[in-house]
């Protein structure tokens, strides 16, 4: 029975934000609650010489002063170890909360200053007094490792994390392209973006020496995990006396998974003050210190042969992973990354190569699809331009490519050639909706006359497929992950029949409130308003590995319909009980469980409250109706889905108007599509902005030049016209909601659709290919030179 | 110094520093923690209040400057427990996801749809140009604001 | 984030403000909108020992004509500007620039005088400004005078007032016939090129701003005006060091300057 699956219903957690009552951490005062400021390097890479705090110290109301040497020891790990080709492992230097003898990017802590109020604090910072030695300092990954270059940790040589590669062997594919009747290449740079969620992080600290316990509110996506994180590998802090609250955040993108040092320096430092401690970072601080999302360097080729059909791909990246090693930093440009190279086409031969460095630069980490939306990009520009080049039509080259249907249940999975296995998918399908949505045969013949009056304008494709629902533990494991990946639920009949479903998984923007309650209120069967959703306090919440890799609903909500699968099975027992009939002639549905072909039943509160006053009541059971389950994947998810863009440009000013914008996605199956149609919009903004409009940028010296809302184009209300979305539906076979996850598909497809349609505008004045973001500037630039 | 404002139709008298934002002031000294701060230098549009009449930037005025002034925030703008038209459209289009930007679109758009009542996409995407949203895509604040616009004929 | 510590003193006249800038010299800034002041004293950018706000100043607020000028009080917000029938019917240009600055909130903050007092190289009023070839006045301790545009502004943030002295109007002739069009930087929206264009009766006049250091009245495209755009409008830069930056160079910049002026010659009527 749905009452509510497949419903758009309006989100109950609207209610708190459209009047200003959501509490997000800056929005909590502690009484005695003091304010810190960081002092952080002014310079990309440099010695510190020496820190004189003794201004600082005695300016009023400064309450302590900390440098590296008083928190030298500790440092924030990270998540994922990936080995070089040869066995050894990772590099990964110690990532200090306060930069110790060295500052390796701008904006790195140097201090911290506590004080009564956030002037005083602000003020003092100002007076520390640090002697810098400045250094030379690299800032691209490719500059890195070449010799000669500066190195950002002394003992690492050539700036190199690890390299690494996978998929067929590299001979085979060197021959296969040889051989190919075309060859399509690029040489490009996925450039680095700042992730920008509009609140900034915030931490309040709260150590309470009475019971010696530690509170943390954070703005996290995940606070279980940085309560294990902060415990087990930073301060070395006992769990059961930590709670890490994130109630409301104000978006993530991948920006609030990590374990930041700042996070676990307030934790630390509440304690050596024995006071609540508040950190706000400023728009300022987050451009320098959000880790920050992509940054490859590739060279990237596809063979083809002369009927259209892929031979083959190669790809060489260099992956900026900045100074140190952010949480998950290690895993995107690998296993996020190279495991996506196969598409969703039927390329028989890939080798994917990476070299991973360290800069003098601000940590990048996963941001908004992380990995994928760089294959992608990689994948579906090399077959647009392979289409210009051949004079192939472009979808019709995709079509030819196609790995066919398969659902995954009656067909098998499709093993592709960089280790995963695809669950379903239908690749055709989508592409088809899409061309009708966008009426391509129309669209050309507008094309041809417009370019008579002298207009630009283009239509770019992108078909994309992603890996999420992330991940199956025993696998991520034995990749290098040092965590697993399941996720926990822990469902709480009350006595009368309510339901309060506690999930380790975490809402910032995708309303689990609302989407959640509908699911659970169909499989029990009762109203939606009897459902609350609780997420986002480790001492309501008995684990959680958080919400990131679109993976809530495909893991989160399947570990919630274990626990209510455990709920029914028990309720039968006491239904059987009630009812006086054998366990197996019941069937439960519509709230209440009844005796196969008759009009016997027992409604779903009846139950419960048996199972709280079990005066009368089956031999043996535990009262209570209360259970917690853990659900671990079998497999990724695999949603995938064709975006199509339609732009202009100003011939004069090489301008790009991003005209319309088709995705025809499939999700697996969906629970509201009003949130899910809200996902795919937001994403496909997010693309866009990568390719027209966002770019972190750092100068020779390593200063950033974007550092600000006035230098760092964010995409705004009039860059874009209405979204045209629709769906397709493929059920993910391996979970049982059949879901696969919305959160990055329209971060993923979109940017290579607007790229590719850009370059259909104009490839035919010669135009070669243009590095993203596609600034007017650089569209002028390609069409006059 | 001292300040009087009226706030959500409420006098207040306080003590304010010259250095303390009207967006501080209202989140710290009056807990009005729906004005949201994102990035404090009247880029982004989160902490958008209505002064006098008129939409403003919070964080980029001096408490002191707004001494005498009204002000309504997103906290004031339900009247008698019935939201504005633009809150209830919101909800009902899913103009927000992660409800940070939201006070702030939402008390931009009362002074967009006050200027004028019956905006095109297009005046209505360049009314938003002082609002940043990460989670939307900007589609269903405008329609929110194009569905507010015909409920308030 | 918050600024360091200040005085903030209020003025409720002109007469008032111009005493306490008197009194509190170089130490002291004035705070009209604020949307400029007050973000780089948040950043620590700018640390004035005392703020003086001359917002509330009502003498400064009005918009008013003669017979050949319009008056726009130094205090009227780029909203008011933007907005005023006297000003869209009389001075199109300015109506035109006063909308396209920063957004609808800071259109209602930002006012006229601070925005020229400011100088920002890429600044939108500037450009009509020199078109119309207003004049901005100001007083000052050692009395009031009235500036040209053309002698106004000097440099980058750099103007032609004293530091004692504060704009309290501007004058602008009338001109029905004028346009202002820009490219704006896609993250600030500030001008990487703005172009104001007016018709008169010697032909037409032309303004830039964005392109270099400060903005400039474009004399060899007025003297090279001859009903054709686009040959006029080869000559936007001669003469001019045009500037680089992340986001145009100046060969780019040098080229939209030509094809902002070509458009802004083509929309006049």
């Amino acid at each position: 029975m749905s009452n509510y699956i497949g419903k758009s219903v309006k989100r109950r957690e609207d209610d708190r934000f459209i009047t200003g009552k959501g509490t997000y951490t800056d929005d909590i005062s502690l009484p005695g609650m003091t304010h810190l400021a960081f002092v952080r390097s002014p310079y990309a890479h440099a010695k510190i010489k020496s820190i004189n705090t003794k201004a600082a110290t005695s300016h009023p109301g400064v309450v302590a002063v900390f440098t590296g040497e008083d928190c030298g020891n500790f440092g924030v790990p990270c998540g994922w170890q990936v080995n070089f080709k040869n066995g050894d492992t990772m590099k990964e230097p110690p990532h200090p909360l306060l930069a110790v003898g060295k500052a390796r990017h701008v904006g790195e802590n140097v201090a911290a200053v506590i004080a009564e109020t956030l002037q005083d604090a602000r003020d003092a910072a100002e007076l520390v007094e640090v002697d810098y030695e400045e250094l030379p300092a690299v800032t691209d990954a490719n500059a890195a490792i070449q010799a000669g270059a500066p190195l950002v940790h002394d003992d690492i040589p050539n700036n190199t994390v690890f390299d690494f590669e996978i998929g067929n062997p590299k001979p085979d594919v060197d021959a296969a392209i040889d051989s190919s009747s075309h060859v399509t290449k690029l040489n490009f740079r996925n450039q680095r973006l700042a992730p920008n969620a509009i609140e900034p992080r915030s931490y309040i600290a709260d150590y309470d020496v009475t019971v010696d316990k530690y509170t943390l509110y954070t703005s996290t996506q995940n606070p279980h995990l940085i309560r294990l994180l902060m415990c087990a590998f930073v301060l070395g802090l006992p769990e059961h006396k930590v709670r890490v609250i994130s109630k409301d955040v104000g978006g993530g993108f991948g920006s609030k998974i990590y374990h930041y040092t700042e996070e676990a320096l307030v934790t630390w430092a509440s304690k050596e003050i024995g006071r609540p401690i508040k950190w706000t970072s400023d728009r300022s601080e987050a451009f320098l210190t959000d880790a920050h999302g992509r940054d490859y360097v590739t060279t990237a080729e596809m063979g083809f042969d002369k009927d259209g059909k892929i031979t083959a791909l190669r790809v060489h990246s260099e992956a900026n992973l900045g100074a140190y090693l952010s949480t998950f930093s290690t895993a995107c440009p690998t296993y996020l990354h190279g495991t996506l190279a196969q598409g969703c086409y039927t390329t028989p031969l890939i080798n994917i190569d990476i070299t991973a460095t360290f800069t003098n630069t601000n940590p990048v980490d996963a941001y908004r699809g992380a990995g994928r939306p760089e294959m992608t990009y990689l994948i579906e520009h090399l077959m647009d331009t392979a289409a210009l080049e051949m004079k192939k039509d472009a979808a019709e080259l995709r079509k030819i490519n196609f790995i066919p249907a398969f659902d995954g249940v009656n067909e098998p999975g499709y093993q592709t050639q960089v280790a995963l296995q695809y669950d379903s998918g239908n690749y055709q399908a989508t592409l088809d909706r899409a061309l009708e949505m966008v009426d391509y045969d129309q669209f050309r013949k507008d094309q041809e006359a417009s370019r008579k009056n002298g207009k630009l304008l283009g239509i770019g494709f992108s078909t994309y497929i992603e890996a999420c629902g992330i991940a199956p533990s025993a696998v991520v494991g034995s990749l290098g992950a040092r965590a697993g990946l399941y996720e926990s639920a822990h469902v709480r009949v009350q006595p009368t029949g309510k339901v309060s479903v506690f999930t380790g998984s975490h809402s910032h923007g995708q309303g689990h409130e609302t989407s959640y309650a509908q699911f659970v209120a169909d499989k029990l069967g009762i109203p939606m308003e009897d459902v609350d959703i609780i997420h986002g306090d480790t001492n309501e919440v008995a684990f959680g590995m958080g919400t990131y890799g679109s993976r809530s609903l495909a893991v989160g909500g399947s570990a919630i319909i274990k626990s209510l699968d455990k709920i029914i099975e028990k309720g039968a027992k006491i239904a059987a009980h009630k009812l006086e009939a054998a366990e197996e002639d019941l069937e439960y549905g519509e709230g209440k469980w009844a005796v196969k072909g008759t009009d016997k039943s027992i409604a779903f509160g009846d139950v419960s409250l048996t199972a709280y006053v079990p005066h009368d009541y089956p031999e043996g059971l535990e009262p209570g109706l209360d259970f917690s389950s853990f659900y671990d994947p079998t497999n990724f998810t695999y949603p995938f889905g064709a975006h199509i863009a339609v732009v202009e440009v100003d011939k004069d000013t090489g301008k790009v108007d991003l005209k319309r914008f088709i995705a025809c996605d499939d999700v697996g199956n969906v629970i509201n599509p009003m949130i899910v149609d809200g996902q795919i919009h937001g994403g496909v903004a997010q693309g866009v902005g990568q390719a027209l409009l966002e770019g972190v940028a750092y100068d020779e010296n390593g200063q950033m030049i974007s550092g600000s809302y006035m230098d760092y184009a964010m995409p705004r209300a009039d860059d874009f016209p209405f979204f045209e979305t629709d769906r397709k539906v493929t059920p993910c076979p391996h979970n049982p909601l059949g879901v696969k996850g919305a959160g990055e598909a329209g971060t993923i497809g979109s940017t290579p659709a607007v790229a590719n349609a850009v370059m259909d505008a104009i490839s035919h004045l010669g135009v070669k290919d243009i590095q993203m973001p596609l600034t007017p500037e650089r569209v002028w630039r390609a069409m006059n030179t | 110094m001292q300040i009087k404002v009226k706030v959500n139709g409420k006098e207040h008298i306080s003590d304010v520093t010259p250095m303390q934002s009207l967006a501080a002031y209202l989140r710290e000294e009056l807990q009005l923690t729906g004005t949201h701060i994102g990035c404090d230098t009247s880029s982004c549009g989160s902490c958008t209040i209505i002064v006098n009449g008129k939409a403003v930037k919070s964080c980029t005025l001096l408490a002191a400057q707004v001494d005498g002034d009204e002000i309504t925030t997103i906290e004031g703008l339900a009247q008698n427990g019935e939201m504005h038209p633009l809150q209830s459209a919101f909800k009902e289009n899913h103009g927000l996801q992660c409800g940070f930007c939201t006070p702030g679109m939402i008390m931009t758009a009362v002074n967009l749809l006050e200027d004028n009542p019956k905006p095109s996409e297009e005046e209505i995407r360049h009314g938003l140009e002082g609002n940043f949203c990460r989670c939307t895509g900007y589609h269903n604040i405008v329609k929110s604001i194009q569905h507010a616009a015909d409920s308030m004929k | 984030m918050i600024p360091a510590k200040f005085e903030y003193i209020k003025a409720s006249s002109v007469s008032e403000a111009l005493d306490l800038l008197a009194k509190h010299g170089d130490d002291a800034q004035l705070l009209a909108g604020g949307h400029s002041l007050v973000p780089a004293m948040k950043l620590r950018l700018n640390q004035p020992g005392a703020v003086i706000d001359i917002g509330k100043i009502e003498e400064l607020k009005n918009i008013s004509e003669d017979d050949n000028h319009l008056v726009i009080g130094a205090g009227c917000t780029h909203e008011q500007v933007a907005t005023s029938s006297l000003v869209k019917e009389n001075a199109k240009a300015l109506a035109q620039a006063a909308s396209s600055i920063g957004d609808l909130q800071v259109r209602n903050m930002g006012t006229i005088g601070g925005s020229l007092a400011h100088a920002d190289p890429a600044a939108d009023y500037p450009a009509v400004i020199l078109a119309t070839g207003a004049k901005i006045v100001v007083e000052g301790s050692s009395g009031k005078r009235a500036i040209d545009a053309a002698d106004f502004f000097q440099g980058i943030f750099t103007t032609a007032l004293e530091g004692n002295e504060m704009i309290t109007e501007v004058h602008v002739p009338k001109a029905e016939n004028g346009v202002y069009l820009k490219f704006s930087q896609p993250a600030s929206r500030f001008a990487v090129v703005g172009c104001a264009a007016i018709k008169n009766a010697n032909g037409v006049s032309v303004g830039l701003t964005g392109v270099t250091d400060t903005a400039y009245r474009a004399s060899a495209v007025e003297e090279a005006y001859n009903g054709d755009s686009k040959a006029a409008s080869e000559h936007a830069v001669d003469g001019v060091e045009v500037m680089g930056d992340h986001f145009a160079s100046a060969e780019y910049r040098s080229h939209l300057a030509k094809v902002f002026t070509e458009r802004a010659l083509n929309a006049l009527t």
